[in-house]
């Protein structure tokens, strides 16, 4: 079982990002689970927030938040000054973050996390037009990790959005996807 | 059988499951983390694959009155809340439940403020436990799903007639996506069937409902109401056995039993955390130790007899409580307790008080909790009435 976790803030799409992972999971014939945690008050625009989601090959049953994720993607940098996003990643584990800077730049004090940058902003306002950077996230997950395919992906939105909002977020995944810098 | 698997959130579910069973009125008032279900049926209303009667109101206690007279004017009726918004609708609650109106609710668990806090417990559908209701408590996506579907059936037999509220966690089900089997609407409709109320307010037939009492009868229709509870007990179980007949899986039922044969140790929950508790069981199965696990899904009716027949045989019983009767402890504990105290054999009873607030229960936490109750076993005796799980003594 794969587990990843999102942060981001409020308004950002963090909760709908681990829902279209769950979903273009299941789509590969993966069992996935996909909840949110919306602590400090919650549901505020702006407020820290917590998706999580669960990628399996048998079926999950367990309800409880996830502490070792193997794979955590930043949605928004200047939430890693409140909330420490490195937090309980297991040994080998990987880190997307949202950011125009090189990985260089992050430091933590672990060796073995693999921590990977895409400029999901400027793709996002570029292509989609809007800095709403869930979709394109999901194309530098789909191509670091490979635990759910940029087909899949690119269905999964079809099914979420409608017609041209649709394409352009397609788009955005799919420059993520090549353009994803980090430990190769 | 027409079914489908895919990936929908809990809400969505439920949601699902009340559109196929088609009630002739919903009403709510929206508050988190209910909100969700009543927007999705808002949306059946609009795309008119909702045919019946959605009331906007301006109070949960409105959203329960609406209810109240459409069920009492022989409509299916259905309405969801959590919370503060479920205490709001008590007054109205008791008034449903003993005028027997078969209306089915969900009650989205969140606890009570204050502090204010959106987080799950189950303190506010145990505010509700005397109102008369059933409560039923679910652990999954798909079970939220099946449980409202049966929840119908079990509301409107003529031997039982009473309100039934489907008891699930916030955000934890609601707010989840999973991937849940769901049956075509028509095959939903055929099970529950049309609902054909034994007597309805109506104009031409004039009659009252719940006007007036003395002393002579008002305790009387209490008494009429707990053997109706205990009919409900046998229709909870049919119910159950019926959907697998048709839907070929069983979800459903009192209690359910996991590993419990041989277990020395077995822990009774209720709601998601039952998920968690199982898996925790497999882990401590495998490094030896003799733990099992009894979820409660009926709180009301209490399934007395399946609670001893199931446990009667253990060294001590662990008993998690999310919710909280001040000083004297866990309100699920303490009728445990009392389902207990008049039996020759009887276990050893010890009370976990967790999760309030929202407070994380998850397999650690239930093997700290399953620790201790060994100890306490070993010691033969039960020394603290309450055991607070993880208390952040920062603040204490």
């Amino acid at each position: 079982m794969k587990e990843i976790r999102i942060h981001g803030r409020g308004g950002q799409g963090s909760v709908v990002m681990a829902e279209m992972l769950a979903i273009a999971a299941f789509e590969a014939g993966k069992y996935p689970q996909a909840f949110p945690y919306l602590g400090g008050g919650g549901e505020r625009r702006g407020a820290p927030v917590q998706a999580f989601a669960r990628i399996s090959d048998k079926a999950i049953t367990l309800k409880e938040k996830i502490q070792n994720p193997d794979f955590v993607i930043v949605q928004d940098t200047s939430i890693m000054d409140i909330v420490d996003v490195f937090q309980g990643i297991k040994p080998g584990g990987t880190i997307i973050i949202n950011s125009n800077k090189d990985k260089d730049e992050y430091k933590v004090d672990r060796e073995d996390i693999k921590i990977y940058t895409v400029d999901a902003n400027k793709i996002a306002i570029e292509t989609i037009g809007k800095p709403i950077m869930n979709t394109t996230l999901l194309g530098a997950f789909a191509k670091i990790t490979g635990q759910i395919s940029l087909e899949a992906l690119k269905n999964t939105i079809e099914e979420r959005f409608d017609g041209k909002i649709a394409q352009k977020n397609i788009e955005a995944a799919r420059k993520a996807f090549e353009l994803v810098r980090g430990d190769n | 059988m027409k079914e489908r698997i895919s990936v929908i959130e809990g809400s969505m579910a439920v949601a699902e499951a009340i559109r196929a069973c088609n009630p002739g009125v919903i009403s709510a008032y929206p508050i988190s983390p209910q909100t969700h279900i009543v927007e999705y049926i808002s949306d059946f209303v609009a795309d008119g694959t909702y045919k019946g009667r959605f009331v906007r109101v301006d109070s949960e206690f409105s959203a329960a009155s609406a209810v109240h007279g459409a069920s009492a004017g022989g409509a299916r009726a259905y309405t969801a809340s959590s919370s503060q918004g479920l205490l709001l609708m008590c007054e109205v609650l008791y008034n449903s439940a003993s005028t027997r109106l078969p209306i089915v609710y969900t009650g989205v668990n969140r606890t009570i403020s204050a502090p204010i806090s959106i987080q799950p417990d189950h303190q506010d559908t145990m505010a509700l436990r005397d109102t008369g209701m059933i409560q039923i408590h679910v652990e999954s996506l798909q079970e939220a799903y099946d449980a409202h579907i049966q929840a119908f059936r079990i509301a409107e037999d003529e031997d039982v007639l009473l309100p039934v509220m489907i008891c699930m966690d916030g955000w934890t089900l609601t707010h989840a996506f999973e991937p849940v089997k769901r049956f075509s609407d028509k095959d939903v409709k055929e099970f529950v069937g049309e609902y054909k109320p034994v007597q309805f307010l109506n104009p031409k037939n004039p009659i009252t409902y719940g006007a007036f009492a003395d002393e002579d009868k008002l305790m009387e229709f209490k008494y009429l109401m707990v053997q109706a509870h205990e009919k409900a007990k046998e229709k909870i179980v049919e119910v159950a056995s019926e959907y697998k007949e048709k839907f070929g899986h069983y979800d459903g039922g009192l209690i359910d039993e996991y590993r419990t044969e041989d277990a020395e140790i077995i822990v009774l929950a209720m709601g998601s955390v039952v998920s968690t508790v199982r898996a925790a069981v497999d882990e401590l199965r495998e490094s030896g130790k003799k733990v099992g696990l009894v979820k409660i899904r009926s709180f009301r009716p209490f399934p007395k007899e399946a609670i001893i027949k199931a446990c009667k045989n253990a060294k001590l019983l662990a008993v998690i409580d999310k919710s909280l009767s001040l000083d004297v402890g866990g309100i699920l504990v303490s009728d445990v307790k009392t389902t207990f105290y008049n039996e020759d054999k009887k276990p050893l009873i010890a009370s976990f008080i967790a999760g309030i607030g929202g407070k994380e229960i998850n397999r650690k936490v239930v093997k700290d909790i399953v620790a201790d109750a060994e100890e306490i076993a070993q010691k033969g005796k039960v020394e603290k009435d309450s055991i607070f799980v993880n208390l952040n003594t920062q603040f204490i």
